[in-house]
């Protein structure tokens, strides 16, 4: 029971994909200007990592392993159309919004990363549930900076106004910066500082220290 | 040719695939703490850029968009909905054929790349930019400009990048953000300079 829990929840703190494992950047930075984008974009690549990750377990014994890069590619992209077409059909705006990020989830590092780390050498039980947490720990990172960068660029959530900004007659001034793209690796920088702080064990090591002030000192 | 010199110069500044689209990013954060290894990464992505982009465009234009298959006799045919598969698979093969031909014939530049010829098969930039080359409908030597336009932009931003991390590992970061999140607040300040570009109308 511990095993599925590690392997379910372990991704979101202790080991997050994006801040810990540097998998799938590119999407979380363009697609968090709003919280809604963000959030249909965390349940599609769950459900594609999710899905990729059992498939390929399933498989994973009859895989040549020469070829075994192309054979995850054509399970992962067929994957990727359905939830294309899903969107076209279903959310068309939002799908417009994502424009060619959700064909991007195909070279979505997460999804490859874990196929090859995880899913080729564990059951595809196992292989769902680690789908789903490195989908959670992706989402968790996702949804913190797109609700900075929508409550503090527009004062909204989900579209919905919270602080009522100047140009409506409140008091809020909104940070035109947080809605263009460059805020986002300021976010993530910073949520990266503040998960650091709290798990001492992810600080990197310097490759150089700082020698202590060796000013020879006033002869006394 | 006018339009296509204009067209470069957007591709690699206005647009810059790393950091005004962030494509590219896992390995742009990943592999950019030497500068050699940014610059031998930087070829192989506009090599790989100029090939992929061009035979994408043929196969969408000849194959998968609206009413293409007329030749075969099968005007109503669209084979759209395929397009991603199709462009993964072209990637993949022509990463995979590029480095058997450099194994044979440029053994020295095949030991240089090495390591990241594979990798470059999961680099969003490559696919990014067959994408783009598609919802901008691109003729083909369009899309042959975009393609080296494209990875020289990306060839330029991981090299200026491994420049400032190296500089910058002398400095004394507090240690929470040393190593990635000095990085992520690195690229967005870059980020932020390439966005001086975006009002530039060619």
């Amino acid at each position: 029971m511990s095993d599925v829990k590690k392997v379910l929840f372990g991704p979101i703190l202790s080991n997050n994909p994006i801040a810990l494992q540097i998998l799938g950047i590119c999407s979380a930075l363009a697609v968090t200007s709003s919280l809604s984008v963000s959030l249909v974009m965390s349940i599609a690549l769950t459900l594609v990592c999710a899905f990729s990750n059992f498939f390929i377990a399933i498989i994973r014994n009859h895989i040549p392993s020469s070829i075994r890069i192309i054979v995850q590619m054509i399970i992962i992209a067929s994957l990727v159309i359905v939830v294309d077409q899903v969107l076209k059909a279903f959310a068309f705006e939002i799908s417009k919004q994502l424009s060619v990020f959700v064909g991007l989830i195909i070279t979505n590092c997460i999804v490859m990363g874990r196929a090859e780390a995880y899913a080729m050498k564990n059951g595809p039980g196992m292989s769902f549930l680690d789908g789903i947490g490195n989908g959670l720990g992706y989402s968790a990172m996702l949804l913190i900076v797109g609700f900075f960068r929508e409550l503090l660029g527009a004062g909204k959530l989900f579209g919905v106004p919270v602080l009522e900004t100047v140009q409506n007659g409140g008091w809020y001034q909104p940070n035109g910066l947080m809605l263009l793209p460059p805020s986002a690796f300021f976010v993530i920088g910073l949520v990266i500082w503040a998960l650091r702080a709290y798990k001492k064990e992810q600080v990197e090591e310097p490759e150089f220290k700082i020698a202590k002030n060796s000013r020879s000192q006033e002869a006394l | 040719m006018e339009h296509l010199i204009s067209l470069f110069i957007k591709a690699v500044f206005v647009e810059n695939m790393a950091l005004a689209f962030f494509l590219g990013m896992c390995t742009f954060l990943a592999l950019s703490k030497k500068v050699e290894t940014a610059i031998g990464l930087g070829i192989a992505v506009v090599i790989v850029l100029a090939v992929t982009v061009p035979v994408n465009n043929l196969l969408y234009q000849n194959l998968l968009a609206d009413g293409a298959l007329e030749w075969a006799g099968l005007p109503n045919v669209d084979l759209s909905f395929l397009g991603l598969l199709s462009y993964i698979g072209v990637i993949a093969a022509i990463v995979q054929i590029l480095e058997m031909t450099l194994d044979k014939y440029m053994p020295a530049l095949y030991n240089a790349l090495g390591v990241f010829l594979p990798l470059i098969t999961v680099n969003c930039a490559i696919m990014g930019a067959s994408l783009f080359m598609v919802e901008r409908d691109y003729n083909f030597s369009e899309s042959l400009v975009y393609g080296v336009g494209a990875g020289i932009g990306w060839a330029l931003a991981i090299a200026a990048l491994a420049g400032i991390r190296e500089k910058l590992k002398y400095s004394d970061v507090p240690a929470g953000l040393r190593g990635l999140g000095i990085t992520f607040i690195t690229v967005g300040l870059m980020s932020l300079g390439f966005m001086s570009f975006s009002g530039v109308q060619l």
